[in-house]
């Protein structure tokens, strides 16, 4: 007596077997469809580009002659803003992920301040720029400087900044600062000395990653009011400015008036992505480089 | 005996290594007590930004809806903000955004869930240690080259194939927003589906199932409030994306629902108007204020239900 047809097993398991290796290769096709999106974009941007990026492009400065227009005035304006983001993302954002993680004691208040960074994280970075337009620019009076620019784009990443910081303090091992502890060290001793040299590659890492995010950062830019035209280069963080990825908005929506504006802006995008590039490579090779792991 | 003198001497010498210690110590100990006091005043400068941005939201929208009523905000059809005669219905702008974001979570829910599907259940460990960073590239291309991507590629490219498509219209951008949103997803839901145990899989595989049917009869539901819960933040961010849609949906007001045409969203009101023109204290000016505030509040509620979904319906294993 057979249980078991052999013959009627392959041929219902075949049909199943089938739709499961097709629906493999769509997923497949989907996983891939990014990546080609992503080729089509970066070539278009190249070829766009092509015979546009010289010497004149890279160090003149803004003109309304496609010819003669050059970048280095807004890309000094995102250095300089660089400037101002990353000292004060880095200072407030350690200085939080040491208070919530080693000084706050677990209650209300610090659920409340954690709460609340993830829920800002969130919050679209266009109210970023509302919020920096009222208090920096307006209220504060400071008008569309770079200081003004810089510490909108510093409210904007240091969620993520805190985070990744937070994070950092955690992989560090207890055995460390109980050994710290049992040497008779005090607690900021122990967090100075022992805690944020084992931490501070993570936090870096994260930092340089949420830098990276502020650069490509138009809108809460747009909303500060940075002006299409700027001749001179910004000389400190109380100047005026423009800064690239403006730079790049306003080209590509006046591409339809001008053509030639369409292969500046993808020259601009080069610079701003070989800038990214640039940044974060730097923070793999501090992850992989300085991360001891325990 | 030995060990307990050395004990002794030990304990005497600790003794007075402390009472010579604390002679130094009054520097070091004004430091231990006033660290935290400076972290926590770094800390508190987050709730402070979440402060500011209700507080100028709400004073500045409150301002608003005193010159215009709120039921005209809400239910009105026609904005005009620049007419002699100016309107004020943001139902266009919540149309675009709406519009705008659905056609994004068509191409990115899909693409990005299947994505998830093979990394989580298909690719083998090096195939998905090449293909998940390569993704994440797409995440980190800034905002602004996407809608560049949109304006100068994207657009004439559906104009080639289906010319009735304006110039400036919110099919392409849409699409773009997608694309950008799929990594978003495709990470968050593989990391739900991966932490889907393995013995569960094992099972069904045991009992004949397929990986297919594994995977869309016990991993799926399994991983659904974290796949819920990555598509929900998905439409969070098409919400709030502003560059693409403001370069290349343009900036027309009409209520419409034909996706071929220009349609303005949220984010781009915002751009426009705050772009130099209104000058403090008219109401267009106040007006930029009640649309961050819709926005504010949408996004907000969008992340929260986020949350909530995969707090609430999270399987324990």
């Amino acid at each position: 007596m057979k249980y078991l047809n052999a013959d009627q097993v392959t041929k219902r398991m075949d049909g199943r077997i089938a739709k499961n290796n097709i629906l493999k290769m769509l997923f497949l096709l989907a996983t891939i469809f990014g990546l080609i999106v992503l080729a089509i974009l970066i070539y278009r941007v190249v070829v766009d580009s092509i015979g546009w990026i010289d010497w004149n492009f890279l160090t003149g400065r803004q003109s309304t002659d496609a010819e003669r227009a050059g970048i280095m005035g807004a890309l000094l304006g995102t250095l300089w803003m660089m400037l101002v983001v990353a000292p004060v993302t880095l200072i407030l954002g350690i200085g939080t992920a040491i208070y919530l993680e080693l000084y706050a004691k677990k209650g209300r208040l610090q659920a409340i301040i954690q709460t609340n960074i993830s829920n800002l994280a969130g919050v679209p970075s266009i109210v970023y720029g509302i919020l920096g337009l009222t208090i920096f620019v307006r209220a504060m009076e400071m008008g569309n400087i770079i200081l003004a620019g810089g510490l909108t784009l510093s409210l904007l990443i240091l969620p993520i900044v805190i985070v990744a910081a937070q994070e950092a303090i955690r992989a560090v091992p207890g055995f460390l600062s109980e050994a710290s502890y049992g040497m008779g060290a005090t607690k900021w001793q122990t967090i100075k000395n022992v805690i944020l040299p084992a931490a501070l590659p993570g936090m870096l890492t994260g930092a340089i990653l949420a830098l990276s995010r502020a650069i490509g950062e138009t809108a809460p830019l747009t909303v500060i009011g940075i002006p299409a035209l700027i001749i001179p280069f910004p000389e400190g963080i109380f100047d005026k400015f423009t800064a690239l990825p403006m730079q790049i908005y306003y080209w590509t929506i006046d591409s339809s008036l001008v053509a030639e504006y369409a292969n500046l802006a993808a020259g601009t995008i080069i610079v701003l992505l070989v800038l990214l590039f640039v940044l974060n490579s730097a923070a793999i090779f501090i992850r992989n480089k300085f991360q001891q792991r325990f | 005996m030995a060990a307990n003198e050395n004990n002794k001497n030990t304990a005497i010498d600790v003794k007075g290594m402390i009472a010579k210690n604390k002679q130094g110590k009054s520097l070091s100990s004004i430091t231990e007590k006033l660290i935290p006091v400076v972290l926590f005043l770094f800390a508190i400068i987050t709730v402070f930004t979440t402060v500011g941005i209700v507080i100028t939201l709400l004073t500045e929208t409150i301002e608003f809806f005193k010159r215009v009523p709120i039921w005209d905000f809400f239910t009105g059809t026609v904005l005009k903000p620049m007419s002699q005669n100016p309107e004020f219905g943001v139902l266009p702008l919540l149309n675009g955004t709406i519009i705008s974001s659905t056609i994004a979570m068509l191409v990115a829910g899909p693409i990005g869930l299947m994505a998830a599907i093979y990394l989580s259940e298909y690719a083998s460990d090096r195939v998905r240690k090449v293909l998940k960073p390569m993704l994440e590239i797409l995440a980190g291309i800034p905002t602004i080259v996407y809608g560049f991507f949109a304006f100068t590629f994207v657009t004439p490219l559906i104009r080639s194939i289906w010319p009735d498509v304006a110039a400036t219209n919110i099919l392409s951008p849409g699409i773009v927003m997608g694309i950008m949103i799929i990594p978003m997803i495709a990470s968050l839901s593989e990391d739900a589906m991966s932490s889907v145990p393995n013995a569960m899989r094992e099972g069904a595989l045991g009992l004949g199932a397929t990986k297919l049917e594994t995977t869309f009869k016990v991993v799926i539901p399994a991983a659904l409030s974290g796949i819920i819960a990555s598509f929900v933040l998905g439409i969070s961010r098409a919400i709030g994306e502003t560059m693409i849609v403001t370069i290349a949906s343009g900036s027309s007001k009409n209520f419409t629902f034909d996706i071929t045409q220009s349609m303005q969203t949220m984010t781009a009101y915002i751009v426009e108007v705050s772009g130099g023109e209104a000058a403090a204290g008219t109401t267009i000016y106040y007006s930029l204020y009640a649309v961050a505030m819709t926005l504010f509040v949408f996004t907000l509620l969008m992340n929260l239900l986020a949350r909530y979904v995969s707090r609430r319906f999270r399987e324990e294993y």
